[in-house]
């Protein structure tokens, strides 16, 4: 197989259709579940486990550029960014720019 | 944040849509989360093309961290995929809450079949905020131009981060993937108003490296069954005892 055709491949195969499938399931067999019946609740909860999963793994075992930068700054910068969106109203904007402020003077600080 | 009012027009339906998208707080979310993942499709090794495409084909941000990350790290194609397929567990209640908000006397399935695939996090939140104040008639258009907003700012932002990662110095470059972690745990937090949404949230986040740091195989999955099941067993058992 063509290397160059891979990603693409890769793209359809693992990336698409794992993920448009629970949308047409939604589509086609769906109409008599709402939004409280139990597998509903307990699906949402496995996936929002699984998002915070990927959200760890991100900050604790990042790739590139961010491994570059020491854990402690990392996770402090979370927890910032976290504790502030609580603060402001409950504002994601807030939250995302007081992690990423966190982040680039802690990593000013303590990456020289 | 506008509240959209009567359209004349499918036309001018789809294009209160797309106004609406451009300047709902969304769109800062999604910026971010793509600059983001342009700078994370850019480390492990992917094109910019590749990337636009995975954001109109695959468009569920978590979805496509996941298949960057483990595809890039060198997991096998059926780890990743199963990994990406439970992640996407959620966009099936998604559709299914929608749906019914869109469907009409006259409506075809076909016409179902572009906001079927347009469900995501984003538009999903604002259409049914936004979708009960509109004619049932001018809803579907709506919704396409509400996602089609979403998309092109998800597609040019992922151009954007994906160039910013290769010129900029480690420190900004580091900034830049940290934008996806941090705006998936703050939305998350925030679209978590059930007990149970947040324990799974907790527990996702303490589980997910404990098994990544063991090595367990298929970890993402692990986590999503022990840490959402736990959760849900946790709910259950505050019911029943109140």
């Amino acid at each position: 197989m063509s290397s160059a055709l891979w990603p693409y491949l890769s793209l359809v195969f693992v990336g698409f259709l794992p993920n448009e499938i629970w949308r047409v399931l939604g589509l086609v067999l769906a109409r008599g579940l709402n939004e409280d019946s139990e597998i509903v609740v307990w699906s949402r909860a496995v996936a929002t486990a699984i998002l915070a999963g990927v959200i760890a793994q991100l900050i604790l075992f990042p790739a590139g550029a961010l491994a570059g930068i020491p854990l402690s700054v990392r996770v402090g910068a979370a927890v910032f960014g976290f504790l502030t969106f609580l603060a402001v109203k409950r504002s994601v904007f807030a939250g995302v720019l007081a992690g990423e402020v966190a982040l680039l003077a802690g990593g000013f600080l303590f990456a020289h | 944040m506008s509240a959209p009012g009567t359209f004349n027009s499918t036309a001018a339906a789809f294009f209160g849509g797309v106004k609406s998208a451009w300047t709902s707080v969304f769109f800062l979310v999604l910026a971010g989360t793509y600059i983001g993942m342009g700078a994370l499709a850019h480390d492990y090794g992917f094109s910019s093309w590749w990337l636009a495409l995975s954001s109109i084909l695959v468009w569920a941000a978590p979805a496509q961290v996941i298949l960057i990350s483990s595809l890039g790290l060198g997991a096998t194609p059926i780890e990743a995929a199963i990994a990406v397929g439970l992640s996407a567990i959620r966009l099936f209640p998604m559709v299914v809450a929608l749906l019914p908000l869109l469907r009409g006397p006259g409506t075809r399935l076909r016409d179902l079949l572009l906001p079927t695939h347009f469900t995501s996090v984003s538009m999903w939140v604002e259409s049914l905020r936004l979708l009960p104040g509109l004619p049932r008639e001018r809803r579907i258009a709506f919704c396409n131009g509400l996602s089609v907003g979403y998309q092109g700012t998800a597609v040019i932002f992922g151009f954007v981060g994906f160039h910013l990662a290769a010129g900029l110095p480690p420190l900004f470059a580091g900034a830049l993937l940290f934008l996806t972690p941090m705006s998936f745990l703050i939305s998350t937090a925030r679209n978590a108003r059930q007990m149970v949404d947040r324990l799974a949230l907790a527990l996702g986040l303490v589980i997910g490296p404990l098994l990544t740091f063991w090595h367990v195989g298929l970890d993402l999955m692990w986590t999503g069954v022990v840490g959402g099941s736990l959760a849900y067993g946790i709910h259950r058992l505050r019911e029943a005892t109140r």
